[in-house]
């Protein structure tokens, strides 16, 4: 068998859960070593039934692992402020499911290549990792001088974390748009619908950009959704590019796989898909470089 | 004789009929006399409230700092209002209207999302803003529902919590007997906003001073989103009639429409085919989007506006107006093309 990088997730919570099985299910070049709670981790017994080997100790119960390479933390963002100096000084990587920002913003398809050697990764907000691939695609062959994107979430797919940090994500995926997306001004919104059933995440993304090409832009554009289906099955485009002077409309939805949450989750299936697909990155890098030494 | 609290949103739903394209100029101008009118508060600014200019929402002749700079020195008495939504005005926003003079903050959500409030509202404490929650009826919610979520929303320190029929599909005694429950267990005071599709923002606005809320919106001759919001006008005959006490007076108010007000609105409040429908439980905000949506992908406004309300779609979501009328058009060219 092909050798793997030991990994660790702080946090049993619904979004640590559905890395786990990520995970489980779909790493080439990740192994799973420990799920890390505390005493207040209900949910800490789903890790270890799932044969994953877990501690209820804490940040302190996973230094003990020297062995554990990659760490995301799926707590929030005031956790992550303290576990991240610890994991860096223990010279581990950290990818961050929290706002907490510390380290560059990553989007996949986006800017993954460029932060291969970074200590610490941050998953900015799951409006951000649907929305900035088409923002970006645009980008690549006009310029975009303003983003507007407006997330639609179903209500029970959120939970306490984005509640009670709504500015958060508004403020960190407006500026990732600009920072990642290459668009010149941004502005997110982000909408909680209590439909039921409820609806699948659906994303619109306005974007200001100079002599739009249609072509070029619907090129630009299924490529980028081609892209990010490799690592999010579910991503699909619910209104291609449409033009209306120099506006470019589209529409993305997601549908979750399903591993925990249920598949109206897109958006937290695409930042779970994201974790993987950045841990994935960073551990067949390391794996390349153990290689070459 | 009861007092009742009047908020003029004139400038604010006000926007919505105007596109979001009040001048700076224009605000002031109308603030100065709508103030002179007596209201206790004046809300103001672009109509999906601060932070709202937007593609989605449309964007502001003016910027919201502009609006507010513009406004805050010709206001003497009444106490400025802004409104705005978590997930689109942020806390850089509210410094800034802390920082111009603002007093009252408020806080509109969908009712059953209304603990998404409860960051803004703690912010806005600690800046000295005075925050408010509105809370959009929603036909699908029990009386006993709107009280849970307007108890939540008193636990994070709401002072004054708003009932808001955002589409005017309410009926008066729905308006009535969820006030009426709502005031026996609430200890803040309570407010109601109508808005006038079905031609019910009077009547639903007195049932709700006659279930017990001391604080209602209402427009200079209703001029708002949809077929308008409450008219003050007739709602102040109304309340002398039945011996409620305001600030305002009367005829002020109706020289304020008539000279200053009547000449700059684009079209009167009257009652459109498309507007009816948003009885069906839509955002009066939508009708604009709908009608654009209709026009681009050759649909009727009525048909999306009806499907959006069975949809259970409620407040902000104006981009479901494309969405649906991208889908209605194509199910019209497969009906076409067999």
């Amino acid at each position: 068998m092909e050798k793997k990088i030991p990994v660790a997730i702080i946090g049993p919570g619904n979004i640590g859960l559905d890395l786990m099985y990520k995970i489980l299910k779909r790493s080439k070049y990740m192994e799973l070593k420990l799920m890390v709670g505390n005493d207040t981790s209900k949910h800490l017994p789903v890790a270890a039934a799932a044969g994953v080997p877990t501690t209820d100790r804490g940040i302190e119960g996973l230094l003990e692992h020297d062995d554990i390479k990659i760490v995301f933390d799926a707590t929030l963002a005031s956790a992550h402020m303290v576990h991240a100096p610890l994991l860096k000084a223990a010279g581990k990587i950290a990818v961050d499911l929290t706002p907490a920002a510390i380290g560059p913003y990553v989007c996949p398809p986006v800017n993954l290549e460029g932060y291969k050697n970074e200590p610490n990764l941050n998953l900015i907000t799951c409006g951000g990792q649907a929305t900035i691939p088409i923002v970006y695609a645009l980008s690549e062959v006009t310029k975009v001088n303003y983003a507007e994107i407006v997330a639609c979430i179903a209500r029970d797919s959120a939970g306490p974390g984005t509640r009670d940090s709504i500015d958060e994500f508004t403020i960190t995926t407006a500026r990732a748009l600009r920072v990642v997306g290459r668009a010149e001004k941004s502005k997110a919104i982000i909408l909680l619908n209590p439909s039921k059933p409820p609806i699948m995440m659906s994303n619109t993304i306005y974007c200001l950009v100079e002599d739009p090409d249609p072509v070029k832009i619907n090129d630009a554009v299924n490529r980028m959704v081609e892209r990010v289906r490799q690592y999010v099955p579910g991503y699909s485009l619910k209104l291609p590019p449409t033009i209306d002077g120099n506006q470019v409309t589209t529409m993305v939805e997601i549908e979750g796989a399903g591993d925990y949450l249920p598949k109206y989750s897109g958006n937290l299936d695409i930042e779970t898909s994201a974790a993987l697909a950045v841990g994935e990155g960073i551990a067949e890098h390391l794996l390349k470089q153990g290689g070459n030494h | 004789m009861k007092r009742i609290n009047i908020l003029d949103s004139t400038l604010r739903d006000g926007s919505h009929a105007m596109s979001h394209k009040y001048t700076t100029e224009q605000m002031a101008m109308l603030a100065e006399q709508i103030d002179s009118t007596g209201v206790d508060f004046i809300e103001f600014g672009h109509g999906n409230g601060v932070g709202g200019s937007s593609i989605q929402y449309g964007f502001g002749a003016a910027t919201d700092e502009e609006y507010m700079k513009a406004v805050r020195p010709k206001v003497k008495n009444a106490k400025l209002a802004i409104i705005t939504l978590p997930g689109i005005g942020t806390r850089y926003d509210l410094k800034m209207a802390k920082e111009n003079g603002i007093t009252v903050a408020r806080f509109a959500t969908q009712m059953s999302e209304c603990d998404i409030a409860r960051q803004h509202i703690g912010m806005a404490k600690e800046m000295g803003l005075i925050p408010w929650a509105v809370l959009p009826l929603a036909k699908f919610l029990s009386v006993e529902e709107t009280l849970r979520y307007a108890q939540i929303s008193e636990k994070f320190g709401a002072e004054v919590i708003y009932l808001l029929d955002g589409g005017g599909s309410a009926l008066p005694e729905e308006v009535y007997e969820r006030i009426f429950t709502l005031q026996k267990h609430i200890d803040v005071p309570l407010g109601f906003h109508a808005h006038n599709n079905m031609q019910l923002a009077v009547a639903n606005t007195l049932a709700a001073i006659d279930a017990g809320a001391t604080y209602v919106d209402t427009c200079i001759k209703g001029f708002g989103a949809g077929a308008g919001n409450c008219p003050v006008e007739p709602l102040l005959l109304a309340l002398d009639r039945k011996g409620y006490r305001t600030n305002v007076d009367m005829y002020k108010a109706m020289d304020v429409g008539d000279e200053y007000l009547k000449p700059l609105m684009p079209r009167p409040m009257e009652l459109t085919s498309d507007q009816i429908m948003l009885g069906y439980g839509v955002y009066s905000s939508f009708i604009l989007f709908a009608r654009r949506a209709a026009a681009k992908f050759g649909v009727d406004t009525r048909d999306i506006i009806k499907e959006i309300g069975l949809r259970g779609c409620t407040e902000g979501q104006e981009q479901i107006c494309i969405q649906v009328a991208y889908e209605l058009a194509q199910k019209k060219k497969a009906a076409q093309n067999p």
